[in-house]
């Protein structure tokens, strides 16, 4: 059979669910074979194994860290060569579309991005996309070369499928790229504890209508009391009431929960980019015009101030 | 010495605007007007920053698209931009990221740069790769999704705010960057600038100019196939309730019936 090539995003050894996702597309094409790298790197089989990976390649070296992105490629080209897969599948972050782009036109293929779904057809893997802020649907495939596809979060279902998941090491020899663009400095982001905004079941947000940084703890709230992680608009950020990498929308995550709930949020278009591939909306508003309206399975015109406590209240009652 | 810069700037259907798909499954571009790609405005005002701040510094403005791409071009040489570079070619109809990566490497070669700065990602197709991918072919570092950046002595420095951390990144020119929209609101073209931009030139590359064949390219060319599109269903109406004191609790029924408490 046929092996996949599945490139793995983790960290520190602890692999994100989208590549867990992955395992579940690549077992629809064939054999999963991971790609882990850096520190960590052998950690991950384990997980990868439970979840259908037969092979797991490895390879640890301070380039990944101390570089961008290129160190990578160079990896990620390494497997190719070594496995031939009939198609390589990586995450859809800001830096596995990259990866894969390059990894494409250095071996002469079609780059297919940001897919949420993936079949086997008789011309190779045909990918849903959504196209112009999710209003449109369509499907593709790469049409020359080894199919290269990057997958966004909550494409497929993480399955346990449980595989040898022999660890490999994998040979690398670094291009002369590899050191082009040196890592200074790192700040990681400070764990909230809340779930991961691209990974979470339930999204709340809020928008321009929360009114300042101090009153986001009532988003927060809500967000708590339903185990959700907090979502923001453009409007909120740029006003600086809540963090960049909690945006949600064109130029900041896409996110696609089962539940989303937006506060004080209009549903411009760019915002709508991010969300609009939710299973169930619901918004508060105080303009029974706002757009956001258009989308919602439920929606209620009211001030937030007022809305979002009671209901806040109301979850963690029945809760008990 | 003086600094070339060039700034790769994509015409794109408005996205407030009704866009579809034409029947070939390319974007139409009939329908909808057409705009300079709003997150390229925040690379042409980058570039005009590091313009400021060098000793001597020209700004190229380059755009692969079809006639009315030249909009696109003379609203960044509004905003300040020295020059303009249109490639244009019936054959480039349906190019996809490869190809169009692979035409934007030709021009920027042929143009001379030492620094290229690019938008964090198209508004129609935000694939967001075409910058990394400039920087694979021209085989010079990628510093992308900067969120701040300067160049000082042939090093570019920048801030990329990436999903674990936030990285200062920093690379030898010449190189291609890629800022995002956190990197400060762009300008906007003053009438000067406007009147200005009129007497900018605007010179027109066809496939010949760079050494390209019409099969490399265009929706013949293309190794990626779209073989349907099909609008989403819009959403069924909701239930839509005002509040009057109960809010809050009719929501929680809401969703106590949806299973989610
Ligand atoms: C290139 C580009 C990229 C962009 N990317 C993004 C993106 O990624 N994400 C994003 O969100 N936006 C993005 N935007 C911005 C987008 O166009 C909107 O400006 C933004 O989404 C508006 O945010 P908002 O809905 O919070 O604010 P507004 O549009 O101002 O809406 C505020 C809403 O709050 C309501 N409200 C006010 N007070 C209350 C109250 N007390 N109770 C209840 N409701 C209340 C109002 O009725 C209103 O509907 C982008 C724009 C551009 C040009
Ligand atoms: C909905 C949709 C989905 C698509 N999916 C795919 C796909 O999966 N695979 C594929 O191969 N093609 C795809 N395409 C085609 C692809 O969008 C175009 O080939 C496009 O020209 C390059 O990609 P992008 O617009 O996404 O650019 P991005 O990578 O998002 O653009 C980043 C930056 O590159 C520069 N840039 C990009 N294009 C130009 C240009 N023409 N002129 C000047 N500067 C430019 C700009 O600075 C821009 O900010 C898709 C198109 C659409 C509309």
């Amino acid at each position: 059979m046929a092996e996949v090539l599945v490139y793995v995003d983790h960290v520190d050894g602890a692999v994100r669910k989208p590549t867990l996702e992955l395992l579940t597309l690549a077992r629809r094409l064939g054999e999963p074979v991971a790609l882990a790298l850096g520190a960590g790197a052998a950690d991950t089989a384990a997980a990868l194994a439970e979840h259908g990976a037969t092979r797991v390649l490895t390879h640890d070296a301070a380039e990944y860290a101390d570089y961008l992105v290129v160190p990578k490629v160079d990896a990620l080209q390494a497997a190719y060569e070594a496995v031939s897969p009939a198609a390589v599948l990586v995450p859809s972050s800001a830096e596995g579309k990259e990866i894969a782009a390059r990894l494409a036109v250095r071996v002469g293929s079609g780059v297919i991005t940001d897919a949420t779904d993936l079949q086997a057809g008789e011309q190779g893997p045909v990918a849903t996309q959504s196209a112009f802020a999710a209003s449109f649907t369509t499907t593709s495939r790469v049409a020359k070369g080894t199919p290269v596809i990057t997958v966004k979060p909550n494409s497929a279902p993480v399955e346990s499928a449980p595989a040898a998941g022999t660890v490999e090491a994998l040979a690398v020899s670094f291009s002369e790229q590899a050191t082009g663009t040196k890592v200074t400095a790192r700040t990681p982001r400070a764990s909230t504890g809340r779930p991961d905004l691209t990974e979470a079941a339930i999204v709340v947000s809020g928008g321009r209508g929360v009114n300042g940084a101090e009153n986001f703890g009532i988003i927060e709230a809500l967000a708590d009391s339903l185990g959700a992680a907090v979502g923001a608009s453009r409007a909120a950020v740029d006003a600086g009431w809540y963090p960049h990498s909690n945006q949600v929308g064109q130029t900041g995550k896409s996110v696609s929960p089962q539940l989303y709930i937006a506060n004080g949020i209009s549903g411009a278009i760019q915002h709508r980019a991010g969300m609009q591939t939710s299973k169930t909306i619901v918004a508060v508003n105080k303009d029974a015009e706002a757009p956001i309206f258009d989308l919602v399975d439920y929606g209620v015109v009211g001030d937030l101030f007022d809305v979002v406590p009671q209901l806040t209240e109301e979850v963690n009652t029945r809760k008990g | 010495m003086s600094l070339r810069i060039v700034v790769t700037v994509k015409y794109v259907p408005d996205a407030t605007g009704d866009r579809h798909f034409a029947e070939d499954l390319t974007v139409d571009r009939d329908d909808v007007d057409g705009l300079l790609s709003e997150l390229d405005e925040y690379a042409v005002e980058q570039a005009l920053q590091i313009a400021d701040e060098a000793d001597d510094a020209e700004i190229t403005v380059l755009t692969v698209g079809p006639e009315d791409a030249k909009d696109a071009l003379r609203k960044a040489l509004s905003m300040g931009a020295d020059k303009a570079v249109h490639v244009e070619d019936d054959d480039l109809h349906g190019t996809d990221i490869v190809g169009t990566s692979l035409v934007l490497a030709k021009a920027i070669e042929k143009a001379g740069f030492d620094l290229v700065v690019c938008g964090m990602a198209s508004t129609d197709g935000t694939a967001g790769v075409v910058p990394a991918l400039l920087a694979e072919r021209l085989g010079v570092p990628q510093v992308t999704l900067l969120s701040e950046v300067s160049v000082e002595d042939g090093v570019v420095k920048g801030r990329r705010d990436g999903d674990t951390a936030s990285e200062q990144v920093e690379a030898s020119l010449p190189a291609v960057v890629s800022v995002t929209d956190q990197s400060g609101e762009a300008r906007y073209p003053s009438f000067k600038g406007i009147m200005a931009a009129k007497k900018k030139p605007v010179e027109s590359w066809d496939l010949s100019d760079l050494g390209l064949e019409a099969d490399e390219v265009g929706l013949a060319g293309a190794w990626t196939v779209v073989d349907a599109a099909a609008e989403r269903p819009a959403r069924s109406a909701g239930t839509i309730v005002k509040d009057e004191g109960e809010g809050g609790k009719q929501l929680a029924e809401f969703l106590a019936g949806q299973k989610f408490i």
